[in-house]
């Protein structure tokens, strides 16, 4: 029972990290049709720029960083994070919205880029950020079920991110704005809504997902420049299973492909886990071409 | 489905005619130039050479869906793989001389696996190099054209394909020999393996080969099928209601496609001396693409080019400086889609490098080449302004 129950648990902390990655790219999908394949290093990016702020917290006091340090590096990592994928909107993505396959190989190229950036200035080695000590321990239900604090602190940070998007997307300008050009972009910018300035925000916003994601993975284990590409492709599944640029299906798709991630490798190993997932999202996809969701346009 | 299959028909029906001496003087004297190569080039050089050739024959192949077909495949290292390993299986067994294989020994078998009873012989073992990688392709074609995914959906589970064989082969280290992959073979057919006569016939049978599918892609493009891989590359719902279809089509030339690169595969393997599944994961698979696009998609001989002369590249640029590789790799992908999206053949062809899009175009407008016609891209329909000759829809149609 307590297995289980541990298992459901760590299937919720790692669907929430895939979640987080996920959205940034179905909310850009569903906008411009363009899927980021440097989204796993904007993921680096933001566990990076946890690190780096680690060390310069303690070069600065002269002691180990503190507590502070590593809650100010939630939002450096999403404002980074978001900073580089502005840049790369709006140096590069921007000139090839109708050519989706050529956006790929680009965004790739970048990838490349940014990874071999991350191992000039950081070195190749896998680096540790050091937790701070009041998520070491654990919150104990039961006799043998001890929930680790960091997980839960994970869960947390990323429905707060949730909440903040949902406010974004329904109950702000900007995001109206979002979801006029998501249902009719033709029609958005003819009523006056700069799409450009549309598609460049999201793609930012998702590019600062994607940081926070990184921030989250420093939690649960070492980092190194190639981190976000063994991630990034869960993600891909996951945007692909709850269809176009829809957020409930994002998120329910990621719930399940983390939780079917999370049970198969219980049952047999992480490889064949990861075999059945793929497998079962092709069948699936016989039933349901679409996804999860459509997004219903006019 | 068994209906659709009348389109196998269209195979033998003739297509676009072009000009035989421009369509054929480059691919000849290419031709000419590597079976002349082994003359002046050391064993070492002809070794890169043919290695090359073989990423040739799989960039012909990646060409063939992406190019005409407009199905960019970002999983086509893992038919290469399928097809190294299906030949390093029989290579290995003829090594291992009736003995259970070494690296089985070390990871704790004691007989040879089932499946690999069968690849002693060479006649279940050469075939089985088109057979696997073909059968992979098939099946998965089938499922995912069924269901109609296309563009960057299909990329994206090619992808996730190439992620999954690759963990799969590492993981199953006692009947794939895990992260090292396949090695240390001695022989083959009876020939020892790194004599330099051997690798010599090695090298001449790549040119064959290579030169062979370039004449199959030549007479799948220029069939009926070939004009029909175009039109869905460029509206599929019209092939669709015109009576074809399209997800038949697409298996049959995606299918056709892996088990090229799985032919391309086996001849890497004997050359090279090794198979591992480092050259089936995620970056391999997408490093094939910017092959083709440095030399250029939707032509044949761009495909080949691209991958020689990227490779060269690789070899001489990777060996000083490694970090810098990497930074003109991403360059690379950068600026073949950007600025040079007609590739090295795109040049030739006197295109130039045509950035159309933003700073770039401007840039170019600047220097005074030619009107900025298609820089608009927001789906509205763009008044010509004064003086221009040309509106973004006719500059759209002449361009390739």
């Amino acid at each position: 029972m307590e297995v289980w129950a541990l298992q459901i648990f760590n299937g919720i902390s790692l669907s929430t990290i895939l979640l987080l990655i996920a959205l940034g790219l179905a909310l850009s999908f569903g906008l411009m049709n363009v899927i980021n394949l440097a989204h796993g290093e904007f993921i680096m990016i933001g566990a990076y720029t946890t690190y780096a702020l680690q060390i310069a917290a303690s070069a600065l006091t002269g002691g180990p960083s503190s507590e502070v340090t590593f809650l100010i590096a939630i939002p450096l990592a999403f404002i980074v994070t978001g900073a580089v994928g502005f840049l790369v909107e709006r140096s590069l993505i921007r000139f090839l919205y109708r050519r989706p396959l050529d956006t790929l190989l680009a965004t790739w190229g970048v990838g490349l880029i940014l990874q071999q950036l991350a191992r000039s200035i950081f070195g190749a080695p896998n680096v540790q950020v050091v937790a701070p000590q009041w998520l070491s321990g654990g919150v104990a239900l039961g006799s043998d079920l001890v929930l680790p604090m960091k997980r839960l602190f994970i869960i947390l940070v990323v429905l707060v991110c949730l909440a903040g998007i949902y406010w974004y997307m329904y109950r702000s300008s900007e995001g109206r704005r979002m979801r006029a050009v998501m249902q009719n972009r033709d029609m958005a910018s003819s009523l006056g809504v700069s799409t450009r300035r549309v598609d460049s925000l999201t793609f930012a916003l998702g590019a600062g997902l994607a940081g926070i994601a990184g921030w989250a993975l420093t939690l649960i284990g070492p980092i190194g420049p190639s981190l976000g590409t063994f991630y990034v492709v869960d993600a891909f599944i996951v945007v692909i299973l709850g269809g176009l640029g829809q957020i409930p299906g994002t998120i329910m798709a990621a719930f399940i492909i983390g939780m079917l991630n999370t049970i198969f490798e219980f049952g047999t190993t992480a490889v064949v886990g990861k075999v059945l997932v793929f497998v079962m999202v092709i069948l699936f996809l016989q039933w349901k071409p679409a996804g999860l969701m459509r997004l219903r346009t006019r | 489905m068994i209906r659709g299959l009348g389109v196998l028909r269209t195979f033998f029906q003739p297509g676009l005619r072009k000009p035989w001496l421009a369509q054929w003087a480059f691919p000849a004297l290419a031709l000419l130039a590597l079976l002349l190569a082994p003359a002046v080039l050391s064993g070492f050089r002809m070794g890169l050479l043919g290695k090359f050739m073989t990423f040739a024959i799989l960039a012909l192949s990646l060409n063939l869906i992406w190019g005409y077909a407009g199905m960019l495949s970002l999983g086509h290292g893992v038919f290469f793989g399928l097809g190294g390993y299906s030949f390093a299986m029989y290579l290995k067994l003829e090594a291992a001389g009736g003995k259970l294989p070494d690296f089985m020994f070390w990871s704790g078998l004691r007989e040879l696996p089932f499946f690999w009873e069968p690849f002693r012989h060479p006649w279940f073992a050469l075939p089985m190099i088109f057979i696997i990688p073909a059968a992979l392709a098939g099946g998965l074609g089938y499922l995912v054209f069924r269901s109609r995914i296309t563009g960057v959906y299909f990329a994206l589970i090619t992808q996730a394909l190439a992620l999954i064989v690759s963990i799969l082969f590492v993981g199953q280290q006692p009947y794939t020999g895990g992260t090292n992959g396949i090695t240390n073979f001695s022989a083959i057919f009876g020939f020892p393996i790194s004599r330099p006569g051997t690798q010599l016939a090695l090298y001449y049978v790549t040119v064959a080969a290579l030169a062979l599918t370039y004449l199959l892609c030549h007479w799948i493009i220029s069939s009926r099928l070939g004009r029909l891989l175009v039109a869905m590359r460029d509206d599929e719902n019209r092939v669709r209601f015109s009576g074809y279809n399209p997800a038949i089509l697409k298996t049959l030339v995606f299918t056709l496609s892996a088990g090229l690169a799985g032919i391309a595969g086996a001849l890497f393997v004997p050359q090279v001396g090794i198979v591992s599944p480092s050259m089936m994961g995620i970056v391999p698979s997408v490093e094939i693409a910017i092959w083709v696009a440095v030399g250029g998609r939707g032509v044949l001989m761009g495909a080949v080019l691209g991958a020689i002369v990227v490779n060269g590249a690789k070899s001489l640029l990777s060996e000083s400086f490694p970090d810098i590789w990497q930074y003109f790799l991403g360059a690379l992908f950068v600026g073949a889609v950007l600025v040079f999206p007609g590739g090295i053949m795109g040049l030739f062809r006197g295109e130039g490098w045509r950035p159309r899009w933003g700073w770039l175009g401007q840039v170019r407008a600047a220097l005074g080449r030619k009107k900025l016609a298609d820089s608009q891209q927001g789906g509205m329909l763009k008044v010509p302004a004064p003086g221009s000759t040309s509106s973004p829809r006719a500059e759209k149609t002449r361009s390739p």
